[in-house]
């Protein structure tokens, strides 16, 4: 397949960036959205030009580095990342525009490629458990429910890409900060420090810069990890107990 | 030459030894911890956990990844689970039988002594998870449960879903911001190592590439430890990630640093076909799903026949003929061998005829889909995503597909190579899985090595050396520096014509068809001579475009092709070198008339580990012998 393809250029973060138009030729239709930059890329070289820059690792979708918004939605219209995106979803002939995850939070670095050491420094805040090596009881010694350990699973599930506040008109990041708080809150081990970790997490989530949840659901919707809005609600449940609790 | 590869196992008992060394050991007190700086390049599963756990100690940990983020390791990519002797089932397993399995899984090429401290402490991992909140699957009543894997036939394996890697990193990686959080570690993402610095022949320092804007720095520490992961990338198609390099360790190679058995490479038997040209990586279906699905091809040769129109009669399910006690879950080398064998013979399924099916059919009618979806779920949705089918309503398409490597850099028993000072942990280092990794021993090992292995050895390196840290302006620093910025230079300067993801891909195709699953003389005597020629071409006309100075993806993947130009070779000479058949290295001129591996202990009943020499001349192999004294040295066999 053919395709016009509109992305996003831009050197680094003090030059301005601009779209650029490339043709996609002959794309096979089992080609992965990343693997179709690929070959867009090849010919840029060939072509002495330098290739588009964007961030991949794993490409099986559970990494969290690939980021790009695929006609203004973050993963594309995958319910997954963009690159377990593939292009039988597109259309001979389409145009396709390719831009960054686009937040104040998160600095672009250089084409599609932005930083999001923001999300590392949400998590350094709290999202742990102080457990130090050597000093654990058996596993088995507590039990915790199956529906509990699958509840914490579900929110554990979270890949950290950035898309949740990509996705979101005030730049949230709620959804990746409930998952954690969530997961940790769902077991036993995460008791003991449940109000301090959404204090801390939530104060950095601030300070970093990201908007606060107006309920948009756009989260939900691009989350490729299938993260349920419903840890924004716990996180705001935990926060305010928290709250209350501090100022006591 | 001389090169020091004693091991340093501890004398007694084997079931002694480590209780043993860990009391001899030298201990450093609180308080002088802190007065010791400790690098530690790799924060996958192996390194985030040993960065966490010294950090935790006091020592002072810089930490580094090339990912932009400690939580994007490729551990994150691991599946299937994480073994442990806890004999929660109750099914007769022991820290014994651990041990037993993981030497006989390695086919007797790995030291009884270290892999016998791996099954102790793989009961501590599965503790120190639970209370970092790993979310481990559980029973109604609450348990841990378990499930079984290839080489075993008791169920020891942890998991959490089909994403037990990503559970367990995101756990190690918790561990870790809780240090950065308190100061102990200073964590430096998208930076990359670009060589090692030796001062009086210790290693004290490293050299990195900041991969945003192309700052070279340098910095010293009082050791240096590697857990930089696997080389499985040297086959450009494998399912590693695509930054998985062995560029940090083939550097402190060419420092000095041994590498061992970089011939055993593991084939994982089930991975999603080859779709065509354009593909730029393998992803695998968990081995987990063996447990469930099960292994077959037509009988008869070039059947075309859609797999609903084979009746059972004419289905040779192969593994569970020749394997009758294993099965489905006979080991990864063996496996994938016989998917290779039965596609040799022109009964493979699918484009090309490379691929052999996993079907779920029966254990569907069984345990009803709900069952399956509940364990496989996230699975069969990949499969889906990648190859369009639905496994649901029929068999997958697998092949084997490159996925680990046992080799790595020699280390002794202190996990230190033969640099002192260097310490080597997780999938870099060659020391657990002999010539064959079992399933969700992977993940055991880097946890073992960082969380309960390095806290308790590095003491023995650094208690004598309090204070002997250099600073970055020692000349040896700004020499390695020197030579770092100028082979940065010479990349940039080639501005040939030709990519160097081609260049990359040809190497693959070289190592796959030449060192694959299976090896000859006559073709790894062949890749020999082609890859010096095709490193030549890639100094003389690759492409590498722009400048040091900025985010340049082209420049990362010059150096880390480069690397992988000159390895492929060593693993080439390695390949060639070891007369026998064990494990991931299956030479066809050593093999039984029905096609099984033939050992020679004779003879190979070692470590090989390469010294290297420079470029262009031939590396020195050395030895370090294997004996086995507590078990007792038989063939491999599954049936
Ligand atoms: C798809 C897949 C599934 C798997 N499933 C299982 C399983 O179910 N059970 C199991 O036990 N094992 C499994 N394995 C194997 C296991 O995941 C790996 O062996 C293990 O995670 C390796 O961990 P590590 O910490 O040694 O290295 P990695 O996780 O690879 O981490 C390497 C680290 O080093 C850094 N690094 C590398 N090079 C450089 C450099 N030059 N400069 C700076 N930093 C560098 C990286 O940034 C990263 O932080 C699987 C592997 C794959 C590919
Ligand atoms: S919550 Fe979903 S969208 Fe947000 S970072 Fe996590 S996985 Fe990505
Ligand atoms: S590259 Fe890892 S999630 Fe897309």
């Amino acid at each position: 397949m053919n395709l016009h393809l509109k992305v996003w250029r831009q050197k680094n973060a003090a030059t301005k960036g601009a779209l650029v138009s490339y043709e996609a030729r002959n794309i096979p239709e089992d080609c992965s959205f990343l693997e179709m930059l690929d070959l867009v890329n090849e010919d840029l070289l060939s072509r002495g030009e330098e290739p588009i820059a964007f961030d991949h690792d794993c490409r099986e979708g559970i990494c969290g580095m690939c980021s790009l918004t695929i006609n203004g939605i973050p993963h594309g219209t995958s319910d997954t990342t963009t690159c377990q995106l593939y292009m039988r979803k597109f259309k001979d002939g389409q145009t396709i525009y390719i831009e960054p995850f686009r937040a104040s939070a998160f600095p672009l670095l250089r084409d599609l490629s932005v930083n999001r050491s923001a999300f590392d420094r949400i998590q350094q805040a709290g999202g742990f458990i102080s457990a130090h090596v050597g000093a654990a009881p058996d596993g088995n010694a507590i039990l915790v429910p199956k529906t509990d350990a699958d509840h914490a699973m579900e929110a554990a599930a979270c890949i950290g890409c950035g898309a949740c506040a990509a996705a979101c008109p005030n730049a949230s990041a709620m959804l990746f900060v409930g998952a954690k708080v969530t997961h940790l809150a769902s077991l036993p081990q995460g008791q003991p420090e449940r109000e301090r970790r959404a204090l801390a997490m939530v104060r950095r989530m601030d300070a970093e810069g990201f908007g606060n949840c107006s309920n948009y659901l756009e989260c939900e919707a691009v989350c490729p990890a299938e993260i349920p809005a419903l840890v924004i609600g716990q996180l705001n449940r935990d926060y305010a107990h928290a709250l209350v609790k501090e100022s006591l | 030459m001389s090169l020091n590869l004693d091991s340093k196992t501890p004398s007694g008992p084997l079931e002694k030894k480590w209780e043993q060394h860990k009391f001899e050991s030298k201990l450093i007190n609180p308080a002088n911890r802190r007065k010791f700086e400790v690098i530690v390049v790799g924060t996958g599963l192996a390194g985030a956990s040993a960065a966490a756990t010294l950090g935790e100690l006091g020592y002072k940990v810089k930490a580094f990844c090339f990912q932009d983020s400690p939580r994007r390791a490729h551990s994150i990519a691991a599946q299937g689970g994480i073994n442990a002797a806890k004999n929660y089932q109750n099914d007769g397993d022991s820290v014994h039988r651990l041990f037993y399995d993981t030497i006989k899984g390695g086919d007797f090429r790995s030291r009884e002594s270290n892999v016998h401290r791996l099954a102790e402490i793989s009961v501590s991992i599965i503790d120190h998870c639970v209370a970092l909140g790993v979310p481990f699957a559980r029973e109604y009543g609450g348990l841990l449960d378990n499930r079984s894997f290839g080489g075993a036939q008791v169920s020891r394996t942890f998991y959490a879903r089909g994403q037990t890697g990503q559970q367990l990193l995101l756990g190690a990686y918790s561990a870790l911001n809780r240090q950065i959080a308190a100061g102990s570690v200073e964590m430096f993402s998208r930076t990359e190592l670009m060589d090692i610095v030796l001062v009086d022949g210790h290693a004290k320092g490293i050299v990195t590439r900041d991969l945003t804007n192309g700052a070279i720095r340098t910095w010293a520490a009082d050791c240096v430890i590697m857990a930089t992961g696997g080389y499985g990338n040297v086959f450009y198609l494998s399912t590693n990630a695509k930054g998985s390099n062995v560029t940090a360790t083939y550097r402190a190679h060419r420092r000095g640093a041994a590498f061992a058995n970089p011939c055993y490479t593991q084939i994982h038997p089930t991975c999603i076909p080859v779709a065509g040209d354009h593909q730029s990586k393998l992803t695998l279906m968990s081995e987990s799903l063996r447990n469930d699905g099960r292994v077959w091809v037509p009988k008869k040769k070039g059947d075309t026949r859609p797999y609903s129109q084979i009746p059972e009669d004419e289905r040779d399910y192969y593994l569970e003929r020749k394997y009758p006690s294993f099965g489905n879950l006979a080991p990864r080398d063996i496996s994938s061998r016989s998917a290779k064998e039965v596609c040799d013979e022109g009964r493979g399924v699918g484009p090309g005829g490379l691929g052999v099916y996993l079907d779920f059919a029966d254990s569907i009618k069984r345990l009803g889909e709900d069952k399956i979806r509940e364990r496989y779920g996230n699975l069969f949705e990949m499969y889906h995503q990648i190859t369009g089918e639905n496994a649901y309503n029929g068999p997958m398409r697998i092949f084997p597909a490159v996925h680990y490597t046992m080799g790595g850099l020699w280390v002794d028993y202190n996990l230190m190579s033969n640099i002192p000072g260097l310490f080597v942990l997780g999938e870099a280092n060659f020391s657990d899985h002999g010539a064959n990794r079992l399933g969700a021993s992977a993940l055991m090992q880097g946890l073992a090595d960082g969380y309960f292995v390095i806290p308790y050895t590095i003491g023995n390196y650094l208690a004598p050396h309090v204070g002997e840290r250099p600073s970055t302006d020692h000349p040896a620093f700004k020499q390695t520096e020197a030579d770092v910025r100028a082979n940065i230079h010479k990349l940039l300067s080639i501005k040939g014509k030709r990519s160097v993801d081609s260049f990359h891909r040809e190497l693959g195709l070289i190592m796959w068809d030449h060192c694959g699953m299976a090896r000859t003389e006559k073709s790894l005597t062949r890749a020999l001579k082609r890859l010096p020629e095709l490193r030549q071409e890639f100094w003389q006309n690759a492409n590498v475009p722009g400048e040091n100075e900025s985010l340049n993806t082209s420049l990362e993947r010059a150096g880390r092709v480069a690397d992988f130009l000159e390895f492929g070779e060593l693993m080439c000479m390695d390949a060639l070198t070891r007369k026998e058949s064990c494990g991931g290295h299956f030479r066809e001129e050593y093999q039984t008339p029905d096609g099984e591996a033939v050992r020679n202990d004779a003879e190979y009943s070692h470590v090989a580990a390469w010294e290297y020499q420079g470029e262009g001349i031939a590396p020195i192999r050395h030895t370090e012998p294997l004996t086995f004294d507590n078990v007792k040295l038989a063939t491999r066999s599954y049936k």
